[in-house]
């Protein structure tokens, strides 16, 4: 009810700046990081935060699922949801796994094409993953079937290809070149290129503004002139491509792939998400909340690991965790809703 | 036996709540984080007698409202129901004490039949426990043969109209029977002929003992309906009258404490070639066989009733939904528009008739909701906004419409529906439109930016643009436009050109 009205220069530049809605997740890190500081000094007389070893193994347990949480923030904020990453996860593995193996292996998938140049795999396994999001985003867009069920649906035949491909048989051997894209710190600095990449992408491009319009307001998107179908397959394409690369990345790392990899991975990229402000009726959210939620996840099962918590325990813990950050996210909105 | 003496503290009495009103409500006080939404206010209501809230969007109503319904809370202040103290916890507990509230913003649910969403919690049950629908149609039946509504019990909300379902939120609302009675804004989305509907509705109630508060924006209408009145001004109370005692411009004067002295300041202004020609354009089962040219600078005014379809053919022209024949011509030449995008590529414009539904990115700052339909088309390399000269551009826009907001930082959400609607018209304005479409530009809106709208409409005619004017209120269409097209039922009934339209001619077409 402020009646100031707009004045192109002295307004605008004194304008308050409200603390950007990460800073509250950022705290929500600090906190749960001190509260394992303390608990690590009581329990184990040691500390938490400071071990680069300790660190370094949580960054790298999680940005593998950070770098499909990058895509999947972008389909929740569209106001969507991808329950497919996770099987594309296990059906890129073995798919471009199988190009990209050495000729040395005498049980080759395709013996004639091994000790191929590593962007041959790499390239097909990208395009795998970009046909299943083009499926996922034509069902959506063009069939008006919720997002849930069209993914539901690629989903569980993705997975059924991945089982099929080999006939179950994990894929192994790859060739230098393929295993270096999961060697050392490589999936680390593959999520930093890609959190970077669309947080420029969602900030600052037509692409980013599209997407945050399309989750606020679908109808009043395709009135002002926004291709709102075109759209969305875009956003379900990246989303699969980067689930394709964190395939990629695993088997690379594991220097195998198996059918059943990445079970599972999609509900840890969302619950990524969500902790990290991503809210599930659309519109709000960003990449950076995504890496913070990311890291807060990280660290509460490396935390849970720190303190010999019974790996059951953590599981379950976890569940209660994600459907916590979901609740956060339902008072907000109510709280939205009382003010207007 | 009822002694004489019992009988006169009886009559007592009822004179004490007649003086009393059956809802009295002094020095309330309702804070926000950094705004005082209401500043020691009062407001008191008989009981048979319509008591209309007027101010400017923002002058404090609708808290009040909602103080009143049991959503807000108030830090401070009295409630006296039926000379009771009460405090309101909740919109149920409101209820429960004779409360109650048609809310602006329609709140039925979609997938349920009208008579499930009247009873819901009040569904009569049979011997199993179970809903005896029998029965809740019979009493839907019932209350709307009393009301007088024609509307099938069975039918699903969702394939209502608007204007149905506002009946069906008045018929919920009388349904409980409640002492008090609050509308808010129950005529923005009805016509003149629905209006008299509720109007008879209304003087019903009254007649039955109902306090009712009424909010409205529309004068007329206050002129016709209300008792008294009460206007608050920035969150104040300005003053209580009775409606006999006072005269249009005295209480837009309370309203806006400045005089407004042209409600519909068109400006004759050249009227030049033909902009935008439309021939026996049809969609099957919507509307049928539409014909009109627009000119440059020409202001073509869109009257009609519910169920006239004027809103389909505003879609049609944009491309949301396009016309399965007929052709349309910009400057003579044939043109296809099969999506709003080709409709903006051809230098059309369109102002949707529904602002929450269609129009805003509530969740998103003022700047989004401005360029987002520029960016669309322009100022764009590479995929990269150019983010600096489009903010410029927004700035400069928002400053000459007159938006009130500390910046363009701020969430739409937080803004006024006339802050909202002017807004959206920046929008429109950035992408430079040779055609303007306007679905209800003013509806919900105060008087203030109701009048800036106008002035800004005919501002745009004066520099060329072809205007189309969709609008339920009678004297904004005849105050603003050079020709008024009207439509009946999906056909056209007919034109009239400025000089000789009146209201009772335009009803007379658009009701036949």
């Amino acid at each position: 009810m402020s009646n100031a009205t707009v004045q192109p220069s002295a307004n605008a530049a004194k304008s308050q700046r409200r603390l950007p809605p990460e800073a509250n997740i950022l705290l929500v890190l600090v906190g749960i990081s001190l509260v394992f500081e303390i608990l690590g000094w009581m329990t184990q007389g040691q500390s938490f935060l400071f071990s680069w070893q300790r660190l370094s193994i949580m960054i790298l347990q999680v940005s593998v699922i950070g770098i499909i949480s990058v895509g999947v923030t972008q389909v929740i904020i569209t106001g969507g949801i991808d329950l497919s990453s996770g099987s594309v996860v296990g059906g890129v593995a073995m798919f471009a796994m199988s190009f990209a193996q050495v000729s040395t292996y005498a049980r080759a998938v395709y013996p004639s094409l091994t000790d191929l140049p590593a962007i041959v795999p790499i390239l097909l396994g990208l395009g795998f993953g970009a046909m299943v999001g083009f499926v996922n985003g034509w069902l959506i867009a063009f069939t008006k079937i919720p997002p849930f069920i069209a993914t539901l649906g690629t989903m569980v035949t993705v997975r059924g290809f991945a089982k099929w491909y080999t006939k179950g048989q994990p894929v192994s051997f790859p060739t230098e070149g393929f295993a270096s894209i999961g060697k050392g710190m490589m999936p680390v600095l593959i999520f930093i290129a890609v959190a970077i990449i669309f947080h420029i992408a969602m900030k600052y491009t037509r692409y980013g503004k599209f997407t945050y319009a399309i989750g606020a307001n679908m109808q009043a998107a395709r009135v002002s002139g926004i291709n709102v179908e075109r759209h969305l397959i875009k956003v379900y394409v990246v989303a699969a491509v980067l689930a394709a690369l964190a395939g990629m990345v695993v088997a690379a790392r594991g220097q195998t792939a198996q059918a059943g990899m990445g079970l599972a991975y999609e509900l840890d990229a969302i619950a990524m998400a969500v902790i990290g402000g991503v809210s599930l009726s659309g519109g709000r959210g960003s990449i950076i909340g995504t890496a913070i939620g990311m890291v807060i996840f990280g660290v509460i099962i490396s935390g849970f690991t720190f303190l010999r918590l019974d790996a059951y325990y953590q599981e379950m813990i976890k569940g209660v965790i994600i459907v916590a950050a979901v609740v956060a996210d339902v008072h907000r909105q109510k709280k939205r809703v009382k003010k207007s | 036996m009822v002694t004489a003496k019992t009988a006169a503290a009886i009559d007592r009495m009822k004179r004490r709540i007649e003086d009393m009103g059956v809802l009295s409500i002094s020095g309330i006080r309702k804070e926000f984080p950094g705004v005082v939404a209401l500043d020691n206010v009062q407001l008191k209501i008989r009981p048979g007698t319509v008591h209309a809230l007027m101010g400017e969007n923002g002058a404090g109503k609708s808290t009040l409202m909602k103080i009143i319904a049991g959503i807000y809370q108030p830090d401070a202040g009295e409630i006296l129901l039926r000379g009771q103290p009460v405090t309101l916890k909740s919109p149920l507990d409101a209820l429960e004490q004779g409360i109650s509230m048609i809310h602006q913003e329609l709140a039925l649910m979609n997938s349920r039949t009208v008579a499930e969403n009247i009873w819901i919690r009040r569904e009569p049950k049979n011997g199993f426990g179970l809903i005896d629908h029998g029965k809740l149609f019979a009493m839907t039946q019932e209350l709307f043969d009393r009301l007088n509504i024609k509307l099938d019990p069975k039918a699903q909300v969702a394939d209502l109209t608007v204007a149905q379902k506002q009946m069906v939120e008045i018929a919920k609302a009388v349904s409980h029977d409640s002492d008090v009675l609050i509308m808010d804004e129950p005529t923005s989305a009805i016509t003149e002929k629905e209006v008299e509907h509720l109007f008879t509705i209304i003087r019903d109630l009254r007649a039955r003992g109902v306090g009712i508060v009424y909010i409205t924006h529309k004068m007329n209408e206050l002129f016709e309906i209300a008792d008294e009145f009460t206007v608050f001004r920035d969150g104040k109370y300005v003053g209580t009258h009775s409606a006999k005692d006072v005269t249009r411009d005295d209480i837009i004067r309370m309203m806006v404490g400045r005089e407004i002295t042209d409600m519909f300041p068109k400006i004759d202004c050249p009227i030049g070639e033909v902009m935008l020609e439309v021939r026996n354009l049809d969609l099957p089962g919507v509307f049928h066989d539409i014909s009109f040219q627009i000119r440059k600078g020409e202001i073509l005014g869109l009257a009609g009733l519910v169920g006239s379809k004027r809103s389909n053919v505003a879609e049609a022209l944009f491309g949301v939904t396009p016309a399965a024949s007929g052709e349309i011509l910009i400057e003579g030449k044939p043109v296809q528009i099969r999506s709003p995008r080709e409709a903006m590529d051809h230098g059309i414009a369109f102002l949707t008739e529904d602002r929450k539904e269609t129009g805003c990115f509530l969740i998103l700052d003022c700047l989004e909701n401005i360029q987002m339909a520029l960016i669309t088309r322009d100022h764009a390399t590479a995929g990269f906004v150019d983010q600096k000269t489009v903010a410029k551009l927004a700035e400069d826009m928002a400053a000459r419409l007159r938006v009130k907001t500390p910046n363009l930082s701020e969430r739409v959400e937080n803004l006024s529906g006339g802050n909202q609607q002017k807004l959206l018209i920046a929008r429109w304005l950035l992408t430079k439109p040779r055609i303007l479409i306007l679905d209800e530009p003013t509806r919900g809106i105060d008087v203030g930016a109701k009048s800036e709208i106008h002035r800004l409409i005919t501002g745009l005619a004066a520099e060329g643009v072809a205007v189309l004017m969709i609008s339920s209120e009678l004297p904004e269409v005849l105050g603003m436009s050079d020709r008024i097209m009207v439509m009946h039922e999906g056909h056209l009934a007919g034109f009239l050109d400025r000089a000789e339209a009146d209201q009772v001619k335009i009803m007379d077409l658009a009701a036949r």
